[in-house]
């Protein structure tokens, strides 16, 4: 059975650099541009990490900033100050 | 009766302007990649500008630097207009409150009458320097080509305004707003021999004619060393006679090093890795500037912290260099 997790983000100029990051991040995520949504999908597991993304917007950020921009997510979560990790357990 | 909810998609015909997405693929675009990539004129000028009739406009000739493409330096902060304006009002309103809060304590002028001197001579004649830093910034800004290079320096040059400002509203706090301790402190600038040697630095770096010259000098060795200097050195050093408050004053201009060694790094390091003549002609650059910062720096150097500060930061410089790829001559690193 496929196990799939995801998280959609308001389609924004925030959001674009997010799903850059994660793309990076998680070769295996399918990304859906649906209206105004980005949708992100993964078997098993996604990860957003901080390093990446203060590499991709060129300034100091807080995981918690990306929440603005969250329509929904599936899966448990696992969250710190490097890390946002999507799976299921 | 039952509905039923279907979304339609539209795809976008295009998601960008043609010139983006030839050079980043058709996909949505970041603000920072529409406002600053191929933006700026390259063909086509009908007349030579009467400033300059040897060279066109946008002329890449305007320095011995080549790049097959400018665009290649961009800003690893992202700063378009927008980004940067928002990004420095922010800091702005924090500096703001620090200066507000000294006023209404009349912190500066309960320090002791020797302490307020010392300010006036050391720290607020570095005034000049910015002013100096913000007309060659504007110069570069002018001459560069690539709109990723013109507008870091643009941005540079209003910052440098600007904390040129914020030091000379260190001599209005301590003179009660009269423009007596700017015009004793400009005394310094003028006349004290402390200031001489960077005074004529940054005079003749006024006519350096070769942009990135000019940028290397100014953004990279100049600040480089003095900033370090000044604003944590010889910070340390104010702090430890009794003039701690006055760190809240310059907690800008820490900050906005910090931010600015991001952009001059990324910029040095895509120079000199283009090309052996680029790094052959960087170097020779640096031969000749560092060590006329260094002395520059000197004299303030002995009157406050003492020649061992001076030559940590030198060396520190080096190490900065070195990650570029380019050497200092001059310090034992």
């Amino acid at each position: 059975m496929s196990q799939l997790v995801f998280i959609a983000f308001q389609d924004n100029d925030n959001a674009r650099y997010v799903v850059e990051a994660i793309v990076e991040d998680n070769p295996h995520a399918e990304v859906q541009h649906q209206p105004a949504m980005i949708r992100i999908q993964a078997e098993k597991k996604l990860e957003i990490r901080r390093d990446t993304m203060e590499e991709k917007l060129g300034r100091e950020w807080d995981v918690q900033e990306m929440l603005i921009d969250v329509i929904s997510i599936g899966g448990n979560v696992d969250e710190d100050d490097d890390h946002f990790i999507l799976e299921w357990n | 009766m039952s509905i039923e909810i279907k979304t339609h998609s539209v795809e976008p015909i295009r998601h960008t302007y043609s010139h983006i997405e030839r050079r980043f693929g058709n996909k949505p675009a970041s603000r920072y990649q529409e406002a600053s990539f191929d933006v700026e004129a390259k063909t086509n000028f009908h007349y030579r500008p009467l400033w300059d009739p040897q060279n066109t406009l946008n002329d890449p000739n305007r320095t011995a630097i080549r790049m097959e493409d400018w665009y290649a330096v961009t800003d690893p902060r992202q700063f378009y207009y927008g980004a940067y304006v928002g990004n420095r009002a922010k800091m702005q309103e924090a500096a703001e409150s620090s200066y507000g809060f000294c006023d209404r304590r009349n912190l500066l002028t309960r320090l002791p009458d020797d302490l307020q001197e010392t300010l006036l001579r050391i720290m607020v004649p570095l005034r000049h320097v910015e002013l100096g830093a913000n007309m060659n910034n504007s110069s570069i800004a002018g001459d560069a080509i690539a709109t990723t290079v013109s507008q870091m320096h643009i941005y540079q040059a209003m910052d440098r305004l600007g904390m040129g400002q914020y030091l000379s509203r260190i001599a209005l706090m301590l003179d009660g707003s009269t423009g007596t301790a700017l015009d004793h402190s400009k005394g310094y600038w003028m006349d004290d021999p402390l200031w001489q040697p960077m005074r004529r630095l940054v005079e003749d770096s006024l006519v350096v004619k070769d942009w990135f010259e000019l940028t290397l000098v100014q953004n990279v060795l100049i600040d480089g060393l003095m900033y370090p200097l000044v604003y944590d050195k010889v910070d340390e050093w104010l702090g430890e006679r009794g003039a701690e408050d006055i760190s809240m004053l310059t907690e800008f201009m820490r900050d906005w090093f910090k931010e600015s060694l991001r952009w001059t790094n990324a910029m040095i390091k895509t120079v000199n890795a283009e090309s052996e003549a680029n790094h052959a002609q960087l170097q020779t650059w640096i031969d000749h500037w560092e060590p006329r910062a260094y002395e520059a720096l000197l004299p303030i150097a002995q009157a406050t912290t003492g020649l061992d500060a001076l030559n940590e930061i030198r060396t520190q410089l080096a190490a900065r260099l070195d990650k570029a790829g380019l050497q200092s001559t001059g310090v034992q690193a």
